[in-house]
């Protein structure tokens, strides 16, 4: 996660008008039955959902704000509504009531005619069980959108061999769907969201089909993609522990409800209800929080140009035995230490940047606490966190690490990592 | 219990719709013999020899050597039957009735399809269409259509088009949905949608609605040959009324041929294609691209 994207979340959380939210969703409420209106306009999908005879809300009252360029995850078990919520953002689904604002336009009353344009070139969507059209070649389903819109025949080639690059799969343009695996058809599905150019992506448990380890490369590949292209993603899982790797925030619904938002961190600290607890008491915190989290500011810093007598006095106020040295861009010169710094008081030297050592170990803020449990606690310094410029923004001491792996509460349920992660697949 | 008799208002009916509407039914009736003798003469001016090869070649685009063989030997054995005009003329009445009956049946299946409540008003109809005895409304042709193919093939639409309806219908509502919905997730129009993804992931079914109508077609001229449609049916028609079974046999004998040829021509339509080509080389490298490296890093 990187700064900017968390002031856009701030600002998103705030309500501060000063970035837009890419998707405001204020009320939606979806009631499946005879008198909810589930007759869609349009009429042209056989199966209708609606076997209850007693309406029964979907979605109850449901309100969230997604930033531009947010992951934003949408999580909960089957039959909590979080489908139909996702497939009310591009009225895949209609909504029976609420207020629907993408880019800041109304969508829940846009005339057919727009709604498609927007469906075509602002809202794409990648599904669970990928829905390529199997009649068409893996290029024709990568340019899908763009044929839709009829671009011409160079236009549509060029971009969706530039998606079926991106996703790794360039040279399978010209195979069917059928002849790939399922992991390679996922791929397809998000060229075909990609090539579009369409800011927001909707994924309806994209992985959820796929066996484990594919699972884990889809992940990985989809935050990769999300690093360099910043695209504003909706996704939806059953799977706490891919909510909680991949989302900057999430949702969760039970019963056409939410029940939480937030960040991971906040779920996995400050649960809402017992419903959340139980959750959470799944989830492998090790992989899911990350060293930029639970990360805190430094007790004692010191420059290259400080004075070795007064680093060594604030260090003995905390009673710290060493402290991080910092050049002139913030980035990490050294380590010093107690008894480094005496002997130099007692020997008059004055420059701080002689007296340093490398007996230190930093890591990216994104690295999960899994990865950096061998690295604390091993040298008189704690374990620094970079940002992408290398430049120090936090320390993780063996204590902060301890408290952040243990789970609220319920301590015999402290995760070390072996929980699988497709128990519930 | 009072008795209700529903069979005086139908004839009142049908005596009505004779006395009003009979310019209608004399029109209906001219297109339908410019049809049906459009369809002869291109089956029948050219010697029998020259059809005969043109059959087998069809036979023989589905590579299937069995087929082709089958065909050749069965035509010849019609021929040498003696019976060429008369199997021509059911072919002839087989086509056309089969063209009308998809050309009204898929239609109406997608209508179907597209709306539950048309779907709800269609199946009684088609149930009645289906079950209803061909007599019952061969009778009636009659007198619409006067004597003749005509009525023949009238009666065999009804008998007909059922299974194209169905089976289109059938087809497009078993697309997956997930399918249909992504092509609307990308801004599909309707009418897009449906001939770019519903039609041709229905089309084996389609396809196999055709073929059970072109069989129900055959089965019916065969009945309209009652009512002087000619044909095969005449021949079947003669033989039993003049207690010649070996008559009777030949023709049937050449119905079966007819029919075995007919479905097995579009039984291999209805079968989705698959480039072989690709097919191969999918096989020949294994799924490797599961981890391929990504080009963005």
């Amino acid at each position: 996660m990187t700064t900017q994207l968390r002031k856009a979340q701030t600002a998103a959380q705030n309500g501060s008008p000063a970035v837009e939210p890419a998707i405001q969703v204020t009320g939606l409420t979806k009631v499946y039955g005879p008198r909810g209106g589930s007759e869609s306009k349009s009429g042209w999908f056989g199966g209708k959902k609606s076997e209850a005879t007693k309406p029964k809300a979907a979605a109850d009252e449901v309100s969230f704000s997604v930033a531009p360029g947010e992951f934003f995850v949408i999580m909960g078990l089957s039959g909590s509504g979080k489908s139909t919520v996702l497939r009310m953002l591009n009225r895949l689904v209609e909504p029976t009531s609420g207020e629907l604002l993408i880019g800041g336009r109304d969508v829940a009353t846009m005339p057919e005619g727009d709604l498609r344009e927007l469906r075509n070139r602002k809202i794409n969507m990648v599904f669970q069980h990928f829905a390529l059209f199997p009649h068409r070649t893996v290029r024709e389903n990568a340019a899908y959108a763009l044929h839709v819109r009829n671009e011409s025949a160079e236009k549509r080639a060029e971009r969706a061999d530039w998606a079926l690059q991106t996703v790794g799969l360039g040279e399978w343009g010209d195979a069917l769907p059928g002849e790939l695996s399922g992991g390679m058809r996922q791929r397809v599905g998000l060229a075909r969201a990609l090539a579009s150019d369409a800011d927001i992506l909707l994924m309806d448990e994209p992985f959820s089909a796929l066996d484990p380890l594919i699972r884990r490369d889809m992940q990985d590949l989809l935050m990769t993609l999300q690093r360099d292209l910043r695209r504003t993603v909706v996704f939806v899982t059953h799977d706490l522990n891919e909510a909680m790797r991949m989302g900057d925030r999430i949702m969760i619904m039970r019963n056409g409800k939410v029940v939480q938002l937030g960040t991971a961190h906040e779920i996995l600290n400050t649960p809402a209800d017992d419903y959340v607890t139980e959750f959470i008491s799944d989830v492998d915190r090790s992989r899911v929080l990350t060293a930029g989290t639970i990360m805190q500011a430094p007790l004692v810093t010191a420059t290259e140009h400080d004075d070795p007598e007064d680093v060594l006095r604030r260090l003995s106020n905390v009673e710290g035995v060493g402290a991080y040295v910092l050049n002139d861009e913030g980035g990490i010169a050294g380590v010093t230490r107690v008894d480094l710094l005496a002997a130099a008081v007692g020997q008059q030297r004055t420059a701080l940047g002689q007296l340093v050592t490398d007996e230190y170990r930093a890591v990216d803020a994104d690295t999960p606490l899994a990865d950096i449990c061998a690295l604390v606690g091993r040298n008189s310094v704690p374990l620094g966190v970079t940002d992408a410029d290398g430049r120090l923004v936090g320390v993780v001491p063996r204590a902060t690490l301890l408290a952040a792996l243990a789970t609220p509460g319920t301590a015999d349920s402290a995760v070390v990592g072996a929980r699988k992660d497709h128990d519930n697949a | 219990m009072p008795e209700i008799n529903v069979g005086a208002p139908v004839g009142a009916f049908v005596d009505w719709l004779t006395a009003n509407f009979g310019p209608l039914f004399h029109a209906i009736s001219t297109v339908m013999l410019v049809l049906l003798d459009a369809v002869l003469i291109v089956l029948t001016a050219p010697s029998p020899y020259i059809v005969i090869l043109v059959l087998v070649a069809l036979a023989l685009l589905e590579r299937k050597w069995g087929f082709g063989l089958f065909t050749l030997l069965a035509f010849l054995l019609i021929l040498a039957m003696g019976l060429w005009v008369e199997a021509m003329q059911t072919l002839a009445l087989v086509v056309v009735a089969t063209l009308i009956a998809v050309a009204i049946g898929i239609p109406v299946g997608i209508w179907a399809a597209r709306s539950r409540r048309v779907s709800n008003v269609v199946r009684p109809i088609l149930d009645f269409m289906q079950t209803l005895p061909v007599f019952v409304y061969l009778i009636p042709a009659v007198f619409f259509f006067g004597i003749g193919a005509v009525p023949g093939v009238v009666a065999t639409l009804v008998f007909a088009i059922p299974p194209a309806v169905r089976l289109t219908e059938l087809g497009i509502r078993s697309v997956d949905k997930e399918v249909t919905e992504a092509a609307v997730a990308f801004g599909a129009k309707p009418r897009q949608m449906l001939r770019e993804v519903q039609l041709p992931l229905a089309m084996p079914s389609i396809m196999a609605g055709v073929n059970q109508t072109l069989m129900l077609a055959l089965s019916c001229v065969v009945i309209a040959g009652l009512v002087g449609s000619g044909g095969l049916g005449a021949v079947v028609v003669r033989g039993i009324s003049t207690l010649d079974v070996g008559a009777g046999f030949e023709g049937g004998i050449a119905v079966v041929f007819l029919a075995i040829y007919l479905d097995r021509l579009t039984s291999a339509l209805a079968k989705p294609r698959r480039r072989r080509t690709k097919a191969r080389k999918a096989e020949a490298e294994p799924a490797t691209a599961d981890q391929p490296a990504l080009v963005s890093s």
